[in-house]
């Protein structure tokens, strides 16, 4: 829907899409190519060498692309390596992996790049005649790759707002909002936070910029109303920084009924020191839409959660290589958008009027992790 | 007669120093002195900064935001009076945690056994530490850095990278996250009870026992300490299981904090357990310190977070001032110690 920037995420799990199931169709259509690559020519019976490289084998989000991915790879007769750094901000293991890949003689590279850092390798690899995909985060510039697949985070964020705008139904909202970091800027904790706040019909002031919106005012989402923004503290993406953010939010105004997290585990986190505290009236909001974050939605623990499709990403991405290393085409990026759009749903049980959602039942089918 | 003289002898001892000369013999004679006045002067600071942070309620969420930190810290105190320091802290608590949560969830475990696993494979963890330490003689720093890697991978190898909710555990798990009150406001944890029981229980050994004594001698000088007949070799290792041990008591206490068992939780447990012990006021050359200055410091550091996020002061803020904190502390500790010379 509104597609204001591009986005992405990080090491977290993330989202999304109504426009997600739509977004699949789409991916199934521009990858069409591959199939008709793979399934009609003799080079089908050739093994196309493929690396992914995550920034991380233990988040749930890059767990479940590599799954995805190795069991695809079978099928679509890919040599599927998987490689990542060792953690967040560890450029130099994905370097290496490039290397390897290059070494190795892959026919394309899968990449959720860790930084700008690894962009030279990037360009050694493309140099060398790979066709590099990013998946989830787009490297910076966007060019630096052939394509990037992604969620839409900044969409996520908007469905998250509207959601809580539309079920506040004209109620003042005393908002928390549980960002990634408030020490480091990256694109997804900007796109989720302003996307939120946008969705909520709260002027955002400068987009790209946590936190610098007016603290108090009006909402115009749903039937409109008074708003107040009690903090911005970074979660780090986990429970137990969760928990210490809403912990230090709370302390400040023990008032607060609407609370923006970046993600679930963070919602998690967020939970126990609402519970601690005996606030149980808050409406809770994420994005991610890992199954452990679905059914904390079914629990009541989310109010909504917009959810992402990290397989999808993969598993597109891998077809698409082999797809142009056997002669086909190569995939284009979604209208309107600098990268090709995986998608983004809002997943809740208590829809509200004017936001499209899907319900947890629905969501827990094609969750991830 | 001879009282008067040695009245006159205090006389004139006392007539030598300054103030200052006063200040720096008492910082040296107690030194927990130094840590409890920084801590004092922290907490008067930020109660006048925002009123709220000296509330009840205020108090309750400084000290369980410290409790974790501030058990860690028990076993790195530990481990740098014998001149070492463990790196694998962090890696160590997050798989006693994916272990007990594991085998409770997936496996179906009844939650006291599953509990001790976990605690088990803890101490294991800090004993195969010991092991490398004392028997391989490989430096502290080292052995922890190569641990860190594998007791991480272990961990995410073995609970597959993904969190385990709450509400999957048994109640024995989540119990260090329930707690009583609010009794005037104020709200604690069973989790911060055991914190409090470790200190008591480790600081009582340290200071009145015997096996205390000798990890003072061995982290002043192993040669010595083993030349007057401490087993130093044994008393280190000894050190190295009992951390483990103390980190497998912080990864229950975390399952209860977080309301999740998580590979992603505590992601500078390694540098804010050491930040706890320095500002604390032990030194990382061994051998001298308190354990309750570690509980000082880690009360500091989380004060200074939650002070200044009180006062809606950004986290890059918080970071620098934790940075300042711990070289004025370390600049402190070295003027109270030339009191020797």
């Amino acid at each position: 829907m509104h597609i204001r920037h591009v986005s992405s995420s990080r090491t977290m799990r993330r989202a999304l899409a109504s426009a997600g199931i739509v977004g699949l169709a789409l991916g199934a259509a521009a990858c069409g190519s591959d199939d008709s690559g793979s399934g009609g020519s003799a080079g089908a019976k050739e093994k196309i060498g493929v690396s992914l490289i995550t920034k991380d084998s233990s988040n749930p989000f890059f767990v479940a692309m590599q799954k995805g991915a190795k069991e695809d790879a079978t099928k679509q007769n890919v040599a599927l390596t998987v490689a990542s750094g060792k953690q967040e901000g560890d450029d130099q293991g994905q370097i290496t992996a490039i290397e390897d890949a290059i070494a190795r003689g892959d026919k394309g590279i899968l990449i959720t790049p860790m930084s700008t850092g690894v962009n030279a390798a990037i360009k050694k690899a493309r140099d060398a005649g790979l066709y590099v995909i990013a998946l989830d985060t787009p490297p910076d510039p966007a060019n630096t790759v052939d394509i990037t697949f992604a969620t839409n985070n900044r969409e996520a964020g908007q469905l998250d707002g509207k959601w809580a705008s539309s079920t506040l139904d004209g109620k003042a909202a005393t908002i928390a909002l549980l960002d990634l970091f408030n020490d480091k800027i990256v694109s997804v904790d900007y796109d989720r936070d302003q996307g939120f706040l946008e969705g909520m019909g709260i002027d955002v002031a400068d987009p790209k910029k946590n936190g610098d919106e007016a603290k108090t005012g009006k909402y115009t989402g749903g039937k409109g109303g008074d708003y107040t923004i009690v903090c911005n503290e970074p979660s780090n993406g986990a429970e137990d920084g969760g928990r210490t953010a809403m912990e230090n939010c709370l302390s400040k105004n023990p008032n607060i009924n609407v609370v923006y997290t970046i993600n679930e585990p963070a919602a998690v986190g967020a939970n126990t020191a609402l519970k601690a505290a005996g606030v149980s009236d808050a409406i809770v909001v994420s994005v991610d839409g890992g199954c452990a974050g679905v059914k904390s939605v079914k629990d009541g623990i989310i109010g909504a959660t917009a959810q992402q499709y990290p397989l999808k990403m993969a598993t597109m991405g891998m077809e698409a290589i082999a797809a142009i290393a056997r002669g086909g085409a190569k995939p284009s990026t979604s209208e309107g958008l600098d990268f090709f759009n995986t998608g983004v749903a809002l997943v809740t049980d208590k829809p509200a009027a004017g936001v499209d959602s899907i319900t947890s039942d629905a969501a827990s089918k094609i969750c991830w992790g | 007669m001879s009282s008067s003289t040695s009245a006159a002898a205090a006389e004139f001892a006392r007539r030598r120093q300054s103030p200052v000369q006063r200040l720096q013999g008492l910082l040296h004679s107690y030194p927990w002195l130094s840590p409890l006045i920084l801590f004092a002067v922290t907490f008067a600071f930020f109660s006048i900064l925002n009123p709220r942070f000296a509330e009840p309620g205020g108090i309750s969420i400084l000290i369980q935001q410290t409790a974790i930190v501030a058990a860690l810290g028990i076993g790195q105190t530990l481990i740098i009076l014998t001149a070492g320091i463990d790196l694998s802290v962090g890696a160590i608590t997050i798989l006693a945690m994916m272990i007990m949560a594991t085998l409770a969830s997936d496996g179906g475990m009844n939650g006291l056994l599953a509990l001790l696993i976990g605690i088990a494979m803890a101490v294991a963890a800090g004993f195969l530490n010991g092991i490398l330490v004392t028997r391989v003689n490989l430096p502290p720093f080292i052995v922890t850095l190569g641990t860190l890697s594998i007791f991480t991978a272990i961990a995410l190898l073995y609970s597959g990278g993904s969190s385990i909710q709450q509400d999957r555990l048994p109640r024995l798990l989540n119990f260090l996250g329930e707690g009583f009150g609010p009794r005037g406001g104020l709200r604690l944890t069973w989790g911060v009870v055991l914190v409090v029981l470790l200190y008591a229980i480790v600081g009582f050994a340290l200071s009145q026992t015997a096996w205390g004594q000798h990890v003072y001698a061995v982290g002043d000088d192993p040669e010595s300490a083993r030349l007057s007949g401490v087993a130093s070799k044994r008393v280190l290792l000894s050190v190295y299981t009992v951390a483990g041990l103390i980190y497998g008591f912080a990864a229950w206490a975390l399952i209860g904090r977080a309301g999740a068992a998580t590979p992603n939780a505590i992601t500078d447990a390694n540098l804010a357990s050491i930040t706890a012990v320095v500002i604390g006021g032990t030194s990382l050359f061994g051998g001298r310190g308190r354990l309750i200055g570690t509980l000082l410091g880690a009360l500091i550091v989380q004060s200074f977070s939650f002070g200044l996020s009180l006062a809606g002061v950004n986290q890059q803020w918080r970071l620098l001032a934790t940075g300042v904190l711990v070289l004025v502390a370390v600049t402190v500790d070295q003027w109270i110690r030339k009191v020797k010379a």
